[in-house]
């Protein structure tokens, strides 16, 4: 999905939330509080996730799993450009 | 100002009305609810305040309700309605003489019907034992005698049937049933074997009227000849408590005429009894129908003569007075209030309504709705805020549910809180309508904003860590695939065969296995590590770092919040000496960790390659990031650069790598620039802890000079003495006094110096310790998240999986999996949601009071507590429900 995709579009949805929430809300004495919610919601949530994101965008460690699992991987979730994916018709020694 | 942003502005007024429109103006501030009172009688005991006498009447009045209360539960009556019924019109005193008299009357009846009651039922139970005992003697004479006790009597008559001409007598009585074996006993022992006793049981028990308790009797009969057994048998039975009947007819005629007359009297006493029963459950009903209403109108006069108490009164007692605290934007209601009252009386005199100033302190204010009230008093409990202070509420509604879920992060058991949530807030009515009184049912209730925020922001952050009940969501795909050639799993699954190994583990390269041009996993953990052995080292590093820097912000967020205190206050001296070193002493060392935490995630991977210039050789080099800090602190000599050009190094590089390469500076220049940072944020310490009190200490010289410069000396001819005369004395705009005063006395806010300097290092020392701890104890989002997630783990692991693995046949797998689901279900509501959320709740909660709070709030006020009738009636019934309960 390329990494611009979900940043712009997750980023854009806060933004939008939180510049432009806050002029829907409709006029009354809770306004000023349902404008302080809004902000804030906007502003924690997409702090929480762009932190997670960014974690994730460079790791520097991999996961560690067993051989089955990861042949299940290849199975489901797909391969490496790469990969092949022809098992050898000698058995090694 | 905003509606919670900040307290309201007070003022402090003085009402005045004529003493007969008193009562009604009192009445209709209860009804709206904006005023406190302030007492202007504080000497004066209770017992000598004016209105004692009114408030004794209504304590009696109470008294009675009271009593008809007791009487009306006695005879299981339901009492309709509830006290507070919202209607708060107060009644006039022509009908609170009438309710008195009812009230009165009321009471006396119901005791009279009582007390007759219970001499009927007394009157009537001796009716029964009478009535037993004619009939059971009848019994006794008409054969009821066995053979063996005949020939008793005819052996004690025959011989001395001459001599003596004493004819057997008999003497009948009614005893209890358990007494009547050693009755009988004591009897014979004590006759000396002449008397003669037979007894037989009543079928049907008695109530004892005065105890209530049930108890078996039985009827006696003895026969006895003389007059010294007589004497000894009337002790006997004294002694045992036995009722003795004397008027016991001789003939069996007789007896069954007066067992007839008894019978006949016993229905009569039947009816009349269970007419005065119905006549007194008539009349408490309609009691009780009103009952609500009455003590409703008692409790309001009862308060209003309170508030009269407080009140003070000019000479001639015509004009009453009384001071009070009223928000600024109530003054015109509370004046139409005031007029209304007034005007109810038809009293001609305008009330009049003054507002004063003063030099106390205000109460805090913030209006609030059923919503935010909850989160009011979160803020509440830790402190409440100091006049005019900026208010941490409305800030709370988010945050405090966004911290929470940051402990809490998982999506099933958010769903499970949120649904609860919205239960609670969708049937409010009708809960509020059912009036349950259970404490813990309360506590939930009056949270039921909190828990439903709480369970929606959960559900977020389950989201966000792929975790619903220890299980991983793949919606948009994972971004790791496998890097190995089919060949490598047939060598790996040999190798496995032949050692007869557990499962080999194999880390997955990034390089290889992450799809770096894909890009991370678009919302959330990537799926994968929950298939992961090292899960936890990947989740720890990234919850820490979320920890630290949520914090962070946080805290910032709290520091720029004082800023607006003290733009509010208008003083310059404590945003260039308090707030401007604290945000620079801030920004240089835990902002700056911050940004170094975000530029190694953006710039250091796996691959080898140029960073800002310098090569980088691959990830046993990313910059250490805590060891980084810490050195940075220390001012230790690093190496620039990963790598050491004048050496050969591997192929590739263009050097050999620097030992503990983790350790340099990664960046261009990191030395100077953090060696500045760091003498910065020194030299803020000092500003912090000696700004203030050095600007207190010109400003006190600088009065000294100006008061100096008004003295001047003058002679006076007729006292022969000297006077010092303050020119200029009404400077009172200047901080206050004028006194000019030495080291000790500058009364500035009444403090000195000792108290400025002490006051202002505790504060900067606090902040600045408070700064490294405080980031530290933000970790605890990463370590309540963390045993959230291992304990889910641990019951899907242990609890539910085991139902699966129970059988191969898949009936008696269903059923398994069907029983266990029950306990698997039960452990994770009251384990994971119900205390894991109490426990995130409580930590969520520290963090704010601690942590945000006191980087601005003061929280030396005390409440707005308004005269107002729904609180009086709330008090009044929590009073009466916890003295009876």
């Amino acid at each position: 999905m390329g990494v611009i995709v979900p940043l712009v579009s997750v980023s854009a949805f806060w933004a939008l939330i939180g510049f432009g929430g806050p002029w829907l809300v409709p006029k009354g004495v809770n306004r000023g509080i349902i404008q302080t919610m809004i902000v804030l919601t906007a502003v924690c949530c997409w702090m929480f996730w762009i932190l997670v994101y960014l974690h994730q965008l460079n790791p520097l460690i991999g996961p560690q799993i067993s051989v089955k699992t990861i042949r299940w991987m290849a199975e489901k979730w797909g391969n490496a450009p790469g990969v092949d994916t022809h098992y050898s018709t000698t058995s090694s020694p | 100002m905003g509606s919670l942003y900040r307290s309201e502005e007070m003022r402090f007024c003085q009402i005045i009305v004529e003493r007969d429109a008193a009562f009604s103006a009192v009445a209709e501030l209860g009804k709206l609810g904006s005023v406190q009172f302030k007492d202007l009688n504080p000497d004066v005991n209770s017992f000598q305040r004016m209105f004692v006498r009114d408030i004794r009447r209504f304590d009696e009045l109470e008294r009675k309700l009271r009593f008809l209360e007791g009487q009306i539960n006695k005879d299981s009556i339901a009492i309709g309605g509830k006290c507070d019924d919202g209607d708060y019109t107060v009644l006039p005193t022509a009908e609170l003489n009438q309710l008195e008299q009812t009230l009165t009357d009321l009471e006396r009846d119901v005791k009279n019907m009582n007390d007759s009651d219970t001499m009927l039922r007394r009157n009537y139970e001796e009716l029964q034992e009478w009535e037993s005992v004619l009939v059971k003697t009848d019994e006794f004479f008409a054969g009821g005698l066995d053979d063996a006790a005949q020939e008793e009597l005819y052996i004690q008559e025959d011989p001395d049937a001459q001599r003596e001409k004493n004819p057997v007598e008999y003497v009948v009585g009614v005893i209890k049933r358990d007494r009547m074996m050693a009755f009988e006993r004591v009897l014979w022992r004590a006759c000396h074997h002449t008397a003669y006793v037979r007894s037989s049981d009543i079928e049907q028990s008695f109530v004892n009227a005065t105890t209530g308790e049930k108890d078996q009797r039985a009827v006696f009969i003895i026969f006895y000849k003389g007059d010294r057994l007589k004497t000894i048998i009337d002790k006997v039975c004294d002694g045992f408590k036995a009722k003795v009947f004397k008027n016991c007819p001789q003939t069996s005629k007789d007896r069954q005429a007066a067992a007839a007359d008894v019978r006949a009297r016993n229905q009569d006493m039947q009816t009349v009894l269970g007419q005065t029963r119905e006549h007194r459950f008539r009349v408490l009903q309609a009691a009780a129908n009103n009952y609500n209403l009455w003590l409703k109108q008692v409790r309001l006069h009862k308060t209003v003569y309170h508030n009269l108490n407080l009140f003070t009164y000019d000479g001639i007692g015509r004009f009453f007075v009384a001071e009070c605290w009223v928000p600024l934007a109530d003054v015109d209601n509370v004046r139409d209030a005031l007029e209304r009252g007034v005007e109810k009386t038809g009293s001609s005199v305008k009330p009049v309504l003054n507002l004063l100033e003063t030099n106390e302190t205000p109460p805090t204010y913030n209006r609030t709705n059923k919503f935010t009230q909850v989160f009011q008093g979160i803020v509440d409990s830790y402190g409440i805020a100091s006049y005019l202070e900026l208010n941490p509420a409305p800030y709370t509604i988010i945050t405090f549910p966004f911290l929470f879920s940051c402990m809490f992060g998982d999506l099933g058991h958010g769903i499970l809180m949120a649904l609860s949530g919205l239960w609670l807030v969708v049937r409010e009515k009708a809960l509020i309508a059912r009036n349950i009184k259970d404490e813990i049912f309360t506590m939930f209730f009056g949270g039921r904003y909190i828990i439903l925020l709480m369970g929606l922001f959960s559900i977020h952050a389950g989201i966000l860590y792929n975790d619903v009940f220890a299980k991983s969501f793949n919606i948009f795909g994972t971004s790791w695939v496998n890097p190995y050639n089919y060949t490598e799993f047939t060598h790996w699954f040999e190798n496995q065969e032949a050692q007869k190994k557990e499962d080999i583990l194999i880390e997955l390269n990034p390089d290889t296995a992450y799809r770096h041009d894909m890009g991370p996993y678009p919302f959330g953990v990537d799926p994968v590590w929950n298939l992961a052995e090292n899960k936890l080292n990947f989740l720890n590093s990234m919850k820490m770092k979320l920890s630290v820097i949520l914090g962070i912000s946080q805290m910032t967020f709290g520091v720029l919040l004082s800023f607006q205190n003290y733009k509010f206050r208008n003083s310059k001296i404590d945003i260039l000496t308090v707030f401007i070193p604290q945000i620079v002493f801030m920004s240089c060392i835990f902002i700056y960790l911050c940004l170094e935490i975000i530029m190694k995630w953006l710039f250091f991977w796996v691959r080898p390659g140029y960073v800002f210039g310098q090569y980088y050789p691959g990830s046993n080099c990313a910059p250490s990031l805590l060891i980084g800090l810490i050195n940075m602190f220390m001012f230790k000599g690093r190496d620039a650069g990963f790598i050491d050009m004048s050496q050969k190094g591997p192929p590739g590089q263009p050097g050999k790598t620097h030992d503990a390469c983790y350790l340099v500076q990664w960046y261009p220049g990191q030395g100077y620039v953090e060696a500045i940072l760091v003498l910065i944020a020194v030299t803020c310490i000092p500003i912090m802890l000696f700004g203030k009190p050095i600007h207190f200490l010109l400003e006190q010289k600088k009065k000294k000079k100006e008061a100096a410069e008004r003295i001047s000396v003058r002679a006076n001819v007729l006292s022969e003495e000297g006077e010092v005369v303050i020119n200029g004395a009404d400077h009172k705009g200047d901080h206050g006094d004028h006194q000019g005063g030495d080291h000790g006395g500058g009364d500035h806010h009444g403090e000195n110096f000792g108290d400025v300097m002490v006051h202002q290092a505790i504060h900067s020392i606090e902040y600045v310790l408070g700064c490294v701890s405080h980031t530290a104890s933000y970790l605890r989002l990463w370590a309540l998240s963390l045993a959230h997630a291992q304990l889910s783990e641990v019951l899907w692991d242990m609890v539910f999986e085991k139902g699966f693995q129970m059988s191969d046949n898949r009936y008696i797998g269903s059923i398994a999996v069907y029983v266990i689901f029950f306990f698997f279900a039960g452990l994770t509501f009251s384990i994971l949601v119900l205390m894991e959320g109490l426990s995130a709740f409580l930590h969520a909660l520290r963090l704010h009071w601690v942590e945000f709070q006191s980087k601005f709030y003061q929280g030396l006020g005390y409440p707005f507590q308004p005269y107002s009738f729904k609180s009086a009636l709330t008090l009044a019934e929590n009073t009466s429900t916890s003295s009876s309960s």
